[in-house]
């Protein structure tokens, strides 16, 4: 190893302080869940850090019908301009109390500080922020005169971005004046639970965010409760599928994110080094547990060794390991069973004859880990190029000209997001047009703003998150109905 | 007088008979030829770049890493005085700080070199005799480069007369500027010859260069040309040595290594003052280059008030408190 070690650099956990067990969040009040408590553990040591409880039906009915009476009374009819002051000021919470919310969203997700710090955290506050600008703007949104909310969400969120996954989802339903029901991901209940409290502390009246914790059963609860009037969800497109089909007939609005396979395309004219930070970027940022991973590498052959050179020899620095360290580039994988799912289409992306490239790299006795992983020799008929594998896996393909890049790129049965990188503006121009993804970034990948909206084609989902487009999914008005 | 950016016009000038290594053996036989080279290097994406240095800014560096990081700098600095005003005896000065920086600790380490003026480089040769350290001149109209060839081969070869062992020229930006690589080029070699045995540091004077795509042209130049080091600045430009600059470079002095075999050292200089500054460009160099820079034979920071500042925190590290101002030495 290097002569340059870089010494243990641990955040410490003592900022959090997690109890021994959870209740649900309604009406303004922690509660006991009917259903059984689970517990969540922490996936870079496997160590239990709390129980959580369980909503059952009943809990999720009682939550359902605070949020109606949040909606009725209180947040309903406020001014638009009182609800802007409850945002910001939930805003300014998840800036001042910004360490505890990353460090309790590193242990109980296992992804590295550095990113909870400098990206999920300041990301969800900027939701809040950008929101709470809109709340009393509505009528200027071009969604009509008088745009008003829908009532009370049902939202369910994933286990890849607990607290910016809750920001998505809560600040544009609260700034457009709907009250919320939100279940977090069954693995990572923590930091929605912190933001529980946070509403308590900007003395947002009882009701209008609601909390559930719970598996597929809670979540289905909430989905299919008769008085939620919108879903939204963000998570696998197996479970978009069910929920859609349990939306159908229903007067309730929906609005789904779902999976992705995005191509990531390297032209010959790329600025190579910086290209290669957004390959690595693109793919393990997250390790992989991101929805529009660039997890297809679409690279020209012309340079097809030299990227993949540059690219392995990158990625042999990335540092992996414990969550905590802020040097940590790499953490650990969510859960056991995601780890067995990237185990399992990692051996088939071998067995179908692609090649296996993994750094040495050392990995923790205990937790869920698995090392940054490239495969060349992949071929569009290999599974590890079709579905989606959410780790950190990248599947390379090469291509000869831009028509065969934008072919293949677009031969996928999702449409998240998309890269290009070229030194060309006309030819990024050109490419993005033909593109069939919700997000096209350039020279650049994993970028996330509020003010720009995020959503998918096919089967990647649809209804749009963020900007002026995210805030027609909470709204109806005479244009947008 | 002959006009300096006309290079033709100089009397004397002899075309340059170094050939740069294989595969580019022959990027030099036109000018067309080189540009077509140069333009040919990947782009730099000036956001992406910026970006992947920022990052690396963000590295922890702490106890036993920390304390090994600020011994290697310590050694790795070309300790500094360019000033008008300079005598024998700031010289002196500078070469007794050299050798002791800190008279507190005699475990510190001894810097690499002393960079000085050409003119007194003979009193940093002999106040330095015996010990190792290098004795580094500016020459080539430093810092503004703007004199005839001719002249600066005899600033050069005065430099390594008086008993410089490395030198530090400028390259002609107004000729990298107008497009003239090829004479920017057989400049650095003309300046190559001239310094015999001494080791070549070629300044690119990055604050003028501006993009990012130029200084990577630049740094090709100068590798190619025979430079035994590329140099970001005199010193007298702002901005001076930045993070997003060096990692350019560096990634110049990796390809080339994969390319041609050679190594060419790096040595940022101006600007870098604290020891998290010096910190975050060791942490550069391990993740872009590899451990094989981390050595003050392949990387040099041109500084004064660096030396400083490590010490403190050096002191500080061994006492466990801040101490002041008062305890390192004026120079």
């Amino acid at each position: 190893m290097s002569v340059f070690e870089y010494a243990p650099a641990p955040e410490s956990r003592s900022i959090v302080d997690i109890a021994p067990s959870y209740g649900l969040f309604i009406d303004g009040e922690f509660v006991d869940g009917t259903g059984e408590s689970f517990t969540t553990v922490n996936p870079a040591t496997e160590e239990v850090l709390t129980e959580v409880s369980s909503a059952g039906d009943a809990d999720v009915d009682r939550a359902v019908r605070a949020a109606r009476r949040a909606f009725e009374r209180t947040w309903g009819p406020m001014r638009p301009a009182d609800r802007g002051k409850y945002l910001f000021r939930i805003a300014r919470l998840l800036q001042e109390r910004a360490r505890e919310f990353a460090v309790l969203e590193s242990l109980d997700n296992g992804k590295p500080i550095r990113e909870s710090r400098d990206v999920d955290v300041p990301l969800a506050a900027a939701h809040f922020f950008y929101h709470a600008g809109w709340a009393d703007k509505l009528e200027h949104a071009g969604l009509g005169p008088a745009p008003r909310p829908l009532g009370v969400a049902g939202q369910v969120i994933p286990w890849n971005f607990p607290l910016l996954m809750l920001a998505w989802k809560v600040a544009p339903a609260l700034a457009t004046g709907n009250t919320v029901v939100l279940k977090p991901a069954e693995t990572t209940p923590l930091t929605a639970l912190l933001f529980a409290e946070v509403c308590r502390q900007a003395d947002l009246p009882p009701g209008v965010v609601n909390i559930v914790t719970g598996a597929g059963d809670t979540g289905r609860a909430v989905v299919e409760h008769g008085d939620v009037d919108k879903v939204a969800f963000t998570g696998s497109t197996e479970v978009g599928r069910s929920i859609a089909r349990a939306v159908a007939g229903t007067q309730k609005r929906l609005s789904l994110e779902l999976g992705g396979k995005a191509a990531n395309i390297v032209f010959d004219d790329a600025p190579i080094d910086q290209a290669v930070e957004g390959i690595v970027q693109g793919i393990f940022f997250n390790q992989g547990h991101v929805c529009c991973a660039g997890s297809r590498l679409l690279v020209q052959e012309s340079i097809h060794d030299e990227v993949i050179a540059s690219l392995q020899r990158r990625i042999s620095t990335l540092r992996v390991g414990d969550p905590l360290d802020k040097n940590t580039d790499i953490g650990a994988i969510n859960s056991a069973e995601q780890l067995a799912r990237i185990r399992e289409l990692s051996d088939i992306g071998e067995a179908e004859g692609a090649q296996r490239w993994q750094p040495a790299c050392e990995l923790p006795d205990r937790g869920y880990w698995f090392p940054p992983t490239v495969f060349t020799d992949v071929s569009p008929a290999h599974r590890i190029a079709r579905d989606e594998v959410f780790g950190p896996v990248l599947s390379v393909l090469t291509f000869r000209t831009p028509d065969e890049a934008v072919a293949k790129a677009n031969n996928s049965t999702y449409g998240l997001s998309a890269g290009i990188w070229s030194e060309k503006g006309s030819r990024i121009l050109k490419i993005a047009d033909q593109l069939r993804a919700g997000v096209v970034w350039a020279n650049t990948f994993n970028k996330f703003d509020p003010t720009s909206p995020f959503g998918g084609y096919k089967q990647s989902g649809y209804g749009r998150e963020g900007g002026r487009h995210g805030l027609a999914a909470y709204l109806t008005g005479d244009d947008s109905k | 007088m002959t006009h300096v950016l006309d290079p033709d016009a100089l009397p004397g000038a002899t075309p340059a008979v170094h050939a740069p290594l294989p595969p580019y053996d022959d990027v030099i036989r036109s000018d067309a030829a080189f540009r077509a080279f140069l333009h040919g290097l990947p782009g730099v994406d000036q956001v992406g770049a910026e970006a992947r240095a920022a990052q690396l800014g963000t590295r922890s560096i702490k106890t036993t890493s920390k304390a090994w990081a600020i011994d290697m700098a310590i050694s790795m600095v070309d300790l500094t005085t360019l000033e008008g005003a300079d005598t024998p005896g700031k010289v002196r000065s500078l070469a007794a700080k050299a050798k002791q920086p800190d008279p507190s600790d005699p475990t510190t380490p001894r810097v690499a070199a002393v960079c000085v003026y050409g003119d007194l480089a003979g009193v940093a040769r002999e106040a330095l005799a015996g010990t190792g350290i290098h004795v580094a001149a500016v020459a080539t109209a430093f810092p503004s480069g703007r004199a005839s060839r001719a002249v600066k081969i005899a600033d050069v070869r005065d430099a390594v007369e008086n008993g410089a062992d490395e030198i530090d020229m400028v390259i002609d930006r107004g000729a990298f500027l107008t497009g003239r690589y090829l004479d920017v080029y057989e400049e650095i070699v003309a300046v190559k010859e001239a310094c015999g045995d001494a080791h070549l540091k070629v300044i690119l004077e990055t604050g003028e260069l501006k993009t990012l795509d130029n200084v990577r042209r630049a740094s090709w130049i100068a590798m190619l040309a025979g430079g035994d080091f590329i140099k970001t600045s005199t010193g007298k430009v702002s901005p001076a040595a930045t993070l997003p600059v060096g990692l350019v470079m560096l990634e110049a002095v990796r390809d080339f290594r994969i390319a041609t075999g050679r190594q060419i050292g790096f040595k940022p200089a101006g600007g870098i003052r604290t020891t998290k500054d010096a910190v975050k460009h060791l942490v550069m160099i391990n993740e872009t280059v590899g451990p094989d820079w981390l050595d003050p034979d392949w990387f040099r920071f041109g500084a004064s008030s660096l030396l400083n500042d490590l010490l403190l925190q050096r002191q500080k590290l061994r006492t466990g408190h801040y101490s002041g101002p008062d305890y390192v030495t004026v120079d």
